[in-house]
């Protein structure tokens, strides 16, 4: 590891204005994605800006029946707080099926959405990678890439991105509050992360010194939201395919769905070809697996990752039938 | 223009009591213990999280601490396997641990071990996992620990012996 100057920022923007006057450097969170990194040598930052003690640590309720989540929550206090059980519970179970429970306790909200890849060639500073060293090409496509992208990837990068809890918060229409050098804006989630294009060493459209100061997430949709994942292990492992949905039946008809697949792309991906197709159609296994192959008939497999495109159909059609008949227990699986 | 600083003064309380050190900024909290305060509890597995066996409690709860750099934990109330028991008594997870055989080589044993109380200490404040039931609750009731619930809380630590059923059967015995 590269040595690296260190301060703590007293206050939001003070960390803004020592990250704005150090172009080669980065604001550590919890740290649980960076630090790894830079004992990798994927990442070399010259000065860390340590915001882990900043006062971003609330979820707090919001006037339009929302909440806003800090990006210093740690995401086993994201997963446990009772609104968030209670009103999103595809957050709960996306947070809790992400990483161990120590990582959960290190991990914060901010730092989540803005982890890396875990594509091996991107993790391995001997290898090229356009995500890494741009221009130095992509092993992945000819080499190790069973789970990697089947969607939205480019000749430059198949990678995915690796969070559970982005998944659900792209299909809970959550927002992004960012604030730099040039002010506070917004970004919904589902255009905070990027598709790789030919700039695939960009995941997210956050600019130099941008600091994540929470997620809002708007009251929450009607009926009922879940979170499933398929994994090589029943826990600690990262998702091939995962779909977070949120489905309201009104009279054996689908008044309103939220769906998105995690594990299929460089960002989470929304499945509105999907939800356009169920919107108004019988809450019947063959509209959701109907709606489910309209969404994926972009998909765009590998020469290994083709199983992709089934299992996250089936899931998508799992976890909708089961929202459309509640009374089964649910858990986090 | 002055070559920018890269090691800080840094205070840690560990099992009670506070060392204060000039650390590289490179240096995690598993290096400051291990190599800096002799304490080699808390052992250095993959070095990147995986494994667990570096699992410490800080501020009371469990982490990783390969991963924390310890300067940005200047200041952290810090527990190691060495800080658990009372003298000679042993801290009953230890004592259970012994009772079941719950390791053969005893390398990931530390890290299990302060990932239990952790994990323990967590159930008990009524937080979920992922295979909680979505109905158990209300928030704050303390959640049952199966031996489904502690294999999935217990996922973060790796035992490459495969003493998982005799670790299981040790943090049950605690927990009933």
């Amino acid at each position: 590891m590269k040595a690296f100057a260190y301060t703590r920022a007293d206050d939001v923007d003070g960390a803004i204005a020592a990250l704005a006057a150090s172009p080669g450097g980065m604001f550590l969170g919890g740290g649980t994605n960076l630090v790894d990194l830079m004992k990798l040598g994927v990442a070399s930052p010259g000065l860390l800006v340590d915001v882990s003690r900043l006062p971003l640590t609330e979820i707090e309720e919001t006037p339009d029946g929302g909440l806003r989540i800090g990006a210093g929550v740690r995401n086993s206090d994201l997963a446990a707080h009772p609104a968030v059980r209670a009103r999103y519970p595809a957050l709960s179970q996306a947070v809790l099926a992400g990483a161990s429970g120590q990582i959960r306790n290190t991990a914060t909200t901010g730092g989540n959405l803005l982890q890396r890849t875990r594509c091996l060639y991107f993790q391995d500073v001997g290898k090229p990678c356009n995500k890494r060293v741009p221009g130095s090409g992509c092993p992945a496509r000819e080499g190790v890439h069973r789970d990697l992208a089947v969607l939205g990837h480019s000749a430059q990068c198949v990678a995915t991105h690796p969070s559970d809890m982005a998944v659900a918060l792209a299909a809970l229409d959550a927002v992004v509050e960012l604030r730099g050098p040039g002010g506070e804006r917004t970004v919904p989630l589902c255009d905070f992360h990027r598709l790789p294009g030919d700039e695939p060493e960009r995941d997210t459209v956050v600019e130099p010194a941008e600091l994540v100061l929470a997620v809002r997430l708007p009251a929450p949709p009607a009926g009922r939201s879940a979170y499933r994942k398929a994994r090589d292990r029943s826990s600690y492992a990262f998702a091939l395919a995962s779909v977070a949905a949120a489905l309201d039946v009104r009279a054996g008809r689908v008044a309103d769905v939220r769906l998105a697949f995690g594990g299929l792309a460089h960002k989470p991906w929304r499945a509105r070809v999907a939800e356009g197709t169920l919107r108004g159609a019988p809450a019947t296994e063959e509209s959701f697996a109907e709606a489910a192959e309209a969404e994926l008939a972009a998909a765009e497999p590998l020469r290994d990752n083709a199983f992709k495109v089934r299992l996250a159909r089936n899931l998508a059609v799992r976890v909708l039938a089961g929202l459309a008949a509640p009374g089964e227990e649910e858990t986090g699986s | 223009m002055a070559a920018p600083q890269t090691t800080s003064p840094v205070t840690l309380h560990v099992n009670g009591v506070a060392h204060r050190r000039e650390l590289d900024h490179r240096t995690t909290v598993l290096d400051a213990l291990r190599e800096h305060l002799g304490l080699t509890g808390a052992k250095k597995g993959c070095d990147h999280a995986q494994c667990g066996a570096c699992t410490v409690l800080v501020d009371g709860r469990r982490a990783n601490s390969c991963l924390l750099l310890a300067v940005a934990h200047d200041g952290a109330e810090i527990t190691t396997v060495e800080g658990l028991a009372d003298g000679d008594d042993l801290h009953p997870l230890q004592a259970a641990f012994l009772e079941h055989d719950g390791f053969q080589c005893g390398y990931c044993t530390p890290g299990q071990i302060c990932s239990a109380v952790g994990m323990i200490a967590e159930a008990g404040e009524g937080a979920p996992s992922h295979v909680t039931p979505l109905a158990a609750g209300p928030p704050g009731v303390p959640v049952p620990l199966s031996p489904d619930e502690i294999r999935e809380r217990m996922s973060g630590n790796l035992c490459r012996c495969g003493a998982y059923v005799n670790i299981v059967a040790a943090i049950g015995d605690v927990t009933r």
